[in-house]
């Protein structure tokens, strides 16, 4: 071994030791010091019991699958639909104006309003005109007002990603002979859905958690379920729970979009 | 000298009536007045216009009765705003009483104290426009489509004695409960009896109470009290209290007053 080698060894294990014993002292400090605050009995009960969890963690675990269910009917319908408004702002020929105002006005509006409003508006309101049973389901409307604002938000990280494709793309694929559609669907849209994928996935991540809004009008899933238990028991900890049920789905898919994103970090380098 | 005397004799007497111990000094959180807290916005029946000050409404009035009893004068009655959670989470509260339609259960016992009930209602059905003509029988309400207020008590009771064959939405307050009947997503929802008055007569156009549960319905009937911070010395006044007027009639005079029109609503077979 060189003597760089065993330099640069030894600094390797110097920092290493020094962040592990700052992270123990750290976790030791809050382990110590927290239950010496005079009120940490109360909010251990209230917030942290450990009986409570027990028992309402089946039926969380069992209101989570309405979560999921929900998930997985929309986010296909919000990438297809961001796609179409993604495309309809790019459109260039002069026929196509309608529709790049509808689809700046339909990003803008959806961008604006806030999510739960969307989800009351349309949830109650649209039902309410006196669609007859199933169409005036809280799931299908609740649903409808996930899907347009996402869809809001996909569209533009879509249009960011068409942009990034470098015009020399375009150029070429027009001097090659290629019709305007051939173009976008075989050159630009690929490329472009590729650079934008870890992106999306951060959308993916916050619409597993907006979900959640839809308990406003109706269904029960996991945030009304540990509501209703909150509300019985008198007690905090069914959140602990549901919060616990979000992070075992929401960490392994962080870990994947920042693994895609430092993938392609290392593709452009 | 006689005259001064008298005087001065009278004047001691009124002295120690206006500053005698009463039960409750020393146990508010100002000394001197009561702080009681109710809901946001509180309905009829229980306070007229939201306006708990004047009295008028039935928590209202037995609140004042209640403070009467304690020693303090209307003026010295203070109100403020609080929501469940609020009431039940750990640590201070900024209430000396909360009285705002609580039903006491072992569970909430536990973590927060209840006074002596002042009240017990009885669990009523209302059904939107679309469902006028159900029966009152259990086997008719079985088939309905339920909704309630995911934070009260309703919802266990739907569970254990109602038994729905689908699954009940919950909601987070009142007002949502209506806009899902009004919409016809929902065809009953359970509310206390006087809540479901009010809400058939002013609020949903075209509901109607069907019925009401017989107390000995396999379920104890809901017993308001008025919920206090754990182990507050003020409990032993405000029961004391409440003794006090129930023995004298007080407590039945302002049911009366506020909640006479609560007869008449038939028994679900």
């Amino acid at each position: 071994m060189t003597r760089r080698q065993m330099y640069e060894r030894h600094q390797r294990r110097k920092s290493i030791t020094i962040a592990t014993v700052s992270t123990a002292v750290a976790i030791l400090c809050l382990y110590v010091f927290v239950p010496m605050t005079p009120g940490w009995d109360k909010v251990q009960k209230s917030f942290f019991n450990w009986e409570v969890l027990q028992k309402t963690f089946p039926k969380l675990l069992d209101a989570f699958v309405v979560n999921i269910m929900i998930f997985a009917w929309s986010a296909p319908a919000i990438a297809v639909l961001g796609l179409l408004i993604a495309l309809a702002r790019n459109a260039k020929s002069p026929a196509m104006f309608p529709l790049r105002i509808l689809g700046a006005a339909f990003t803008d509006v959806f961008r604006g309003v806030p999510v739960v409003l969307t989800v009351y508006l349309i949830g109650f309101g649209i039902p309410g005109l006196g669609l007859p049973r199933p169409w005036n389901s809280p799931y299908l409307w609740g649903s409808v007002a996930l899907i347009l604002t996402y869809s809001a938000y996909v569209a533009e990280i879509f249009r960011s990603g068409i942009d990034s494709v470098h015009h020399s793309q375009r150029a070429a694929a027009l001097s090659l002979g290629l019709s305007e559609r051939q173009v976008m669907r075989d050159v630009i849209l690929p490329q472009a859905v590729r650079n934008v994928v870890p992106s999306q996935m951060n959308m993916l991540i916050a619409l597993q958690k907006d979900v959640s809004l839809l308990s406003f009008i109706g269904p029960v899933e996991i945030f009304r379920q540990a509501g209703v238990f909150k509300s019985l028991l008198a007690n905090f900890t069914p959140y602990v729970g549901a919060a616990i049920i979000f992070l075992v789905i929401t960490i392994p898919a962080t870990r994947y979009a920042d693994y895609l994103m430092a993938r392609q970090m290392r593709e452009r380098r | 000298m006689k005259l001064f005397s008298t005087t001065c004799l009278a004047l001691t007497v009124l002295a120690t009536t206006a500053y005698a111990d009463t039960c409750a000094t020393g146990k508010t959180l100002t000394d001197g007045k009561l702080t009681i807290a109710t809901g946001n916005p509180a309905y009829y029946p229980w306070v007229m216009d939201d306006a708990p000050e004047s009295g008028q409404g039935f928590e209202a009035a037995v609140a004042y009765a209640v403070a009467q009893e304690m020693g303090f004068d209307q003026g010295d009655v203070v109100w403020v705003r609080s929501s469940f959670d609020e009431a039940i989470q750990p640590g201070a509260k900024n209430f000396d009483v909360n009285i705002q339609q609580y039903s006491i259960t072992p569970e909430r016992d536990q973590v927060v104290d209840f006074s002596k009930p002042y009240y017990t209602a009885p669990m009523a059905v209302l059904v939107g426009p679309g469902a006028v003509d159900t029966p009152a029988t259990m086997a008719a309400l079985k088939s309905l489509q339920w909704g309630a207020v995911g934070s009260t008590t309703a919802v266990p009771k739907l569970d254990k004695v109602v038994q729905p064959t689908k699954a009940p939405l919950l909601y987070g307050d009142n007002a949502d409960v209506n806009a899902a009947l009004s919409a016809n997503q929902i065809d009953g929802a359970l509310f206390d009896l006087p809540t479901a008055l009010f809400l058939s007569a002013v609020m949903i156009e075209g509901s109607k109470v069907i019925g009401q549960f017989a107390p000995d319905s396999g379920d104890n009937p809901d017993q308001f009290g008025m919920l206090m911070e754990e182990g507050n010395p003020l409990k032993e006044c405000v029961d004391q209290a409440l003794d006090a007027l129930g023995e004298n009639g007080t407590l039945a005079k302002i049911e009366a007053q506020w909640l006479q029109d609560t007869t008449g609503v038939p028994l679900i077979q």
